[in-house]
């Protein structure tokens, strides 16, 4: 057991920060270029630099270095640390991306990657339907080949960022008369501004708009928009879900979320004195201290596993990840409005609806109370992940589901 | 960064688990449970020999010099067997006579403690409650010591105790007829406890010794085995509702079960990293030795309290009885949770380390 990192990475650590320093905040004319642009020319340079999804192959624009969960770690790390725009449009970096550089042709690497790498091209998942949630392959929009188009009728729900999106990746049935569901479907590449997709944003509990329920009417799309063979689009989607699931078990964003819970108890008062000085309330957070650092720990034995090739020695830490990082989200959320009752019964302002792990204020906070319930919806509700849990860590019998 | 365990400590921690399931099934826990503590010896020799009873002792001494994590390792597999053999104990008394005897001390009972000829335990606990330092009285005068200790493990047959004593200082003394050991009915009969009667008993101060250390070294040792206890009964309780027939069918194919065992699975199987950082900032990063025992202790004991709770639940009427072995594993971990002091106490201990 060792903790530091070693000479090596923190060779590369003094490389990225070096990196960081010249290169972040923009400067001249660069600084004066709006949000997007900014972060679009930003993270062209720390992909060439080697710094900013650096697996990627040098033939579609990355660096093309071996996997290494070590130096992952250590570059995000230094990223953070300087506030660089490094996470874009997660949809595209690691769910599309991964899904391409797998099952996608020459043609659609060549096209799609570096530009999602980058941010120019953003990127939405069609996948939900109002019939069809943890029973995915129950879906019904369909897409029928007519000449060298495929012609889109139905409709997605659930739909983060489809308005803003460039594009969606999304499964419709084109085998309509396959004998099991989920043979007849198919992954596609939707423009979103074909004409015949109309994307209408659904207000969230909590008072924001995030996601959307978006109408396909005879939308039409070029036929080699197709990711992998016809039919087999179930098959291409497995990668993707499972880089979803590890998304949400980001360990930083429930630091964040306790460190912001811990200023607020420093911040407000009971009894006349600051509410971190409540005895009851030193019990329930360090309560929750106890399942972010198990969280820390379980991630580090993970990269540790992952590093020397040993990843199913830690499968339970790994399928656990999810449900644990739910759970533990909805606890911070869950004190914290015990900390600020009054605020509790404010209807968040309009900006602070929205959802983001950082600038916690008070309404934010009423509204991650909500939104922390969504962790517990997508990619994957808690109780599919009580089954996964249950039959593969711990070879429960599977469920029998009834005959299709 | 090698957040693992080395091939030497994963070959011992197999040593152990070997040893564990040859020598002390799941029936020969259930006799000495129920009284019959004739193999309670052999055990305890056996394991001296596979090198457990000088775990923490320098090599110099005849043990086997190694650190806290490999003594936490044992734990876990001794929590995992519920194996009700003197540990606990005789590994925090070592451990202080190692860090804190004197020359002499150490030459006259290290070796033999390794050897496992001689047997050495704590004495910690005095007034309901009082399990650290600062609510300890007792107090050595003119060479000689004078008071009562609760729920000291591993009294019967010791022939040495390291006694806690007011401001945190810890005492050396021997079994003789000034020390009284009264057994007290105790609740894990794998782990039987006794009060100790000290009456002018000969005690000698153990100079460079920290009571604040051995309460941490425990405080890891209760959460090793407690994740080990926990972590074999929800495999247990899975293995049981797998045979167990009902409405023509397993009981583990239920998903109300399986949805149960998940979440017995989610608090418990992602701890071990918890308990495996809290031993080894013991040994290599002292600053955080204390704040880390203290959380693995309050958390790992209280997750584990929640999933044996569970795991009788989920056997049914056979998991209530004293003939099912689920309370003998219920009973370790209650155990684990509540001596050295029940979470409570850490996590306040904790929250005043960092600052709170």
């Amino acid at each position: 057991m060792n903790l530091q990192f070693g000479e090596k990475y923190e060779q590369l650590r003094a490389e990225v920060r070096a990196f960081c320093a010249e290169s972040w905040p923009l400067r001249g004319a660069e600084a004066k270029l709006d949000e997007r642009a900014q972060a679009i020319a930003w993270r062209k340079r720390a992909i060439a630099a080697g710094f900013l999804h650096r697996t990627v192959p040098q033939a579609y624009g990355g660096a093309g270095a071996e996997p290494d969960v070590m130096a992952d770690t250590v570059i995000r790390q230094e990223l953070d640390r300087a506030g660089a725009p490094h996470v874009g449009s997660v949809q595209g970096t690691h769910m599309l991306v991964p899904t391409l550089l797998e099952c996608g042709t020459e043609e659609q690497r060549r096209e799609y990657i570096l530009p999602t790498l980058t941010g120019e091209i953003t990127w939405c998942q069609g996948y939900s339907e109002p019939g069809a949630g943890s029973d995915l392959a129950s879906l019904r929009s369909r897409a029928e080949l007519v000449g060298d188009e495929w012609v889109l009728n139905g409709q997605k729900i659930w739909t983060s960022q489809a308005t803003e999106a460039d594009m969606m990746f999304g499964l419709f049935r084109t085998e309509p008369d396959a004998a099991k569901p989920h043979a007849g479907i198919s992954y596609l590449l939707i423009p979103m501004s074909t004409p015949g997709i109309d994307p209408r944003p659904l207000k969230m509990m909590q008072g924001g708009v995030d996601f959307c329920e978006v109408f396909f009417d005879g939308a039409r799309i070029p036929a080699r928009n197709i990711v992998g063979r016809r039919g087999e689009g179930w098959k291409v989607t497995k990668a993707t879900l499972k880089h979803e699931r590890m998304l949400i078990g980001d360990t930083t964003g429930t630091r964040m979320s306790f460190d912001a819970l811990l200023a607020l108890a420093r911040a407000v008062q009971r009894d006349g004195r600051p509410a971190l000085e409540h005895p009851v309330l030193r019990q329930r957070l360090a309560e929750i201290a106890g399942y972010v650092a198990t969280q820390e720990w379980a991630v580090a034995r993970m990269l540790t596993a992952f590093h020397q090739g040993r990843d199913m020695e830690v499968l339970s830490e790994l399928l656990t990840t999810k449900l644990f990082g739910t759970n533990l989200q909805q606890m911070i959320a869950k004190l914290a409005l015990e900390l600020i009752p009054d605020q509790g019964l404010r209807e968040p302002d309009p900006d602070e609806a929205t959802m983001s792990l950082r600038g916690f204020t008070r309404g934010r906070w009423v509204s991650q109370y909500m939104f922390t319930l969504a962790y517990a919806i997508a990619g994957g509700a808690s109780n599919v992940q009580r089954n996964i849990i249950g039959e593969i860590v711990l070879g429960l019998p599977r469920d029998q589901r009834p005959a299709r | 960064m090698d957040f693992s365990l080395s091939e030497e400590q994963e070959l011992f921690q197999k040593t152990v688990r070997g040893f564990v399931a040859h020598e002390c099934p799941p029936q020969t826990v259930r006799a000495i449970f129920d009284g019959k503590r004739a193999a309670v010896p052999a055990l305890a020799q056996g394991l001296a020999e596979i090198g457990v009873a000088g775990l923490v002792i320098p090599e110099r001494h005849g043990g086997a010099g190694l650190e806290l994590l490999e003594a936490a390792l044992v734990a876990e597999e001794l929590g995992r067997g519920a194996v009700p053999v003197p540990f606990l104990g005789h590994t925090l008394a070592t451990l202080a006579l190692a860090r804190g005897g004197s020359p002499a001390q150490q030459a006259t009972w290290l070796p033999r403690l390794a050897a496992g000829d001689a047997h050495a335990t704590v004495a910690l606990a005095e007034d309901e409650g009082s399990w650290l330092p600062p609510a300890w009285r007792v107090e050595p005068a003119n060479g000689r010591v004078t008071g009562r200790k609760h729920h000291v493990p591993e009294a019967d047959g010791a022939d040495l105790f390291v006694v806690g004593c007011r401001g945190g200082a810890l005492a050396l003394v021997e079994a003789g007829p000034e020390v009284r050991v009264t057994p007290e009915p105790s609740l894990d009969r794998g782990r039987p406890l006794a009060t100790l009667d000290l009456d002018g008993a000969p005690a000698a101060l153990l100079g460079g010794a920290d009571a604040a250390h051995l309460v941490d070294a425990g405080s890891v040792l209760l959460a090793a085995d407690a994740f080990g206890a926990a972590h074999q009964l929800v495999r247990a309780t899975v293995e049981y509702l797998k045979t167990r027939q009902q409405f023509g069918q397993p009981l583990a194919q239920f998903q109300a079960v399986k949805h149960q065992l998940a979440n017995m699975a989610l608090e418990v199987d992602p701890t071990r990293g918890l308990w495996w950082y809290a031993a080894h900032a013991f040994d290599h990063a002292p600053a955080e030795a204390s704040r880390a025992a203290a959380l693995a202790k309050a958390h790992i004991t209280e997750r584990a309290q929640q999933v044996v709770r569970d795991a009788v639940e989920a056997h049914g009427g056979i998991g209530f009885t004293w003939e099912c072995d689920v309370q003998i594993w219920f009973k370790r971990v209650m155990f684990d949770r509540l001596w050295l002091g029940a979470p409570e106490l850490h996590r306040e201990r904790f929250a005043a380390i960092e600052g709170w």
